[in-house]
């Protein structure tokens, strides 16, 4: 193989951003196969991942993680540029902007599953907000706000006590 | 159960509880209003009645042929009786869909079912 002419100066904090992304798109693969309830209604297991990292390394690595995961996961599920892929990326972006206020919480009283409860209600607010103004021009979106917190809330808590015990016996080990 | 409890610290309660009541209170505000609610019958385009579909009720329109019988029952509506040569309205029979309607045109009289949010943004005839 002919060596290329140009060298990509590859960093530590690349590669690990890699490596953390590539968990992140392996889990919204797994989530794909998992059949849903209600349309909207997903765990974001991934979203395991971006609170380790916002918690490791801090908002800027987690904010490329995420949205890595995003567009790979997308591409990977073959979702890329459909509406889902528009509104996972609109739930992503509230869910990033309310994680920047989130990770200056106390660390002594808010742990991850505050991060993870806010971030789960930020990405069903943008998810529903882009889709009441772009796909479903109707209120009869927000009919199903109730179901989409209600899940937020579960999987929010579930979300960030998976995260909150990976930090916990990483630490420890 | 224990270890799971332990990661949680005291701030975490309070969003949890915060986010709790947050859903709790989202349920009745967005869930009121449901399917059809009232049906609205006119004559030559005017309203001439609005009957709630939770009670039970039987009106008499007067058209340009006779009367037209509007019959209300809960959940549910129908013209019962019209003048009208071919019945067609009659013969529809029952409506309960929000945005239903029986048209009597000989009669001039209409019968439709409103929801609380039209399905369309309007209706000509």
């Amino acid at each position: 193989m002919t060596a290329s002419t140009t060298e990509l100066a590859v960093t530590a904090d690349d590669r690990r951003i890699a490596r953390y992304a590539a968990a992140a798109i392996a889990l919204t693969v797994a989530e794909a196969a998992i059949p849903s309830l209600l349309p909207g209604v997903k765990p974001g297991l991934a979203n395991i991942v971006i609170l380790i990292v916002l918690l490791r390394h801090g908002w800027r690595e987690a904010v490329w993680v995420s949205l890595l995961r995003v567009v790979a996961g997308s591409l990977v599920i073959g979702q890329f540029l459909a509406p889902g892929f528009f509104l996972s990326l609109a739930g992503t972006c509230a869910s990033l902007a309310t994680l920047a206020f989130a990770a200056r919480l106390p660390r002594d009283w808010f742990g991850p599953v505050s991060q993870s409860i806010l971030a789960a209600f930020a990405h069903i607010a943008g998810q529903v907000l882009l889709a009441r103004l772009w796909l479903v021009p109707h209120d009869g979106v927000f009919y199903l706000v109730p179901v989409f917190a209600a899940s937020a809330l579960l999987f929010g808590i579930v979300n960030g006590l998976a995260a909150a015990k990976f930090l916990k016996e990483s630490a420890q080990a | 159960m224990k270890p799971w409890l332990s990661l949680l610290r005291p701030g975490d309660w309070l969003v949890a509880g915060a986010a709790l009541a947050a859903v709790a209170v989202s349920f009745p505000l967005l869930w009121r209003g449901g399917p059809a609610e009232k049906a609205v019958v006119k004559r030559d385009g005017a309203v001439v009645a609005e009957l709630p579909l939770n009670i039970s009720k039987r009106i008499e329109v007067q058209g340009a042929l006779g009367t037209s019988v509007i019959e209300v029952q809960p959940g549910r509506a129908r013209v019962a009786a019209d003048p009208g040569p071919r019945q067609y309205c009659v013969k529809q029979g029952w409506l309960t869909q929000a945005n239903a309607v029986a048209i009597c045109a000989p009669n001039h009289v209409t019968l439709a079912l409103v929801g609380a949010t039209g399905g369309y943004d309007s209706l000509n005839y």
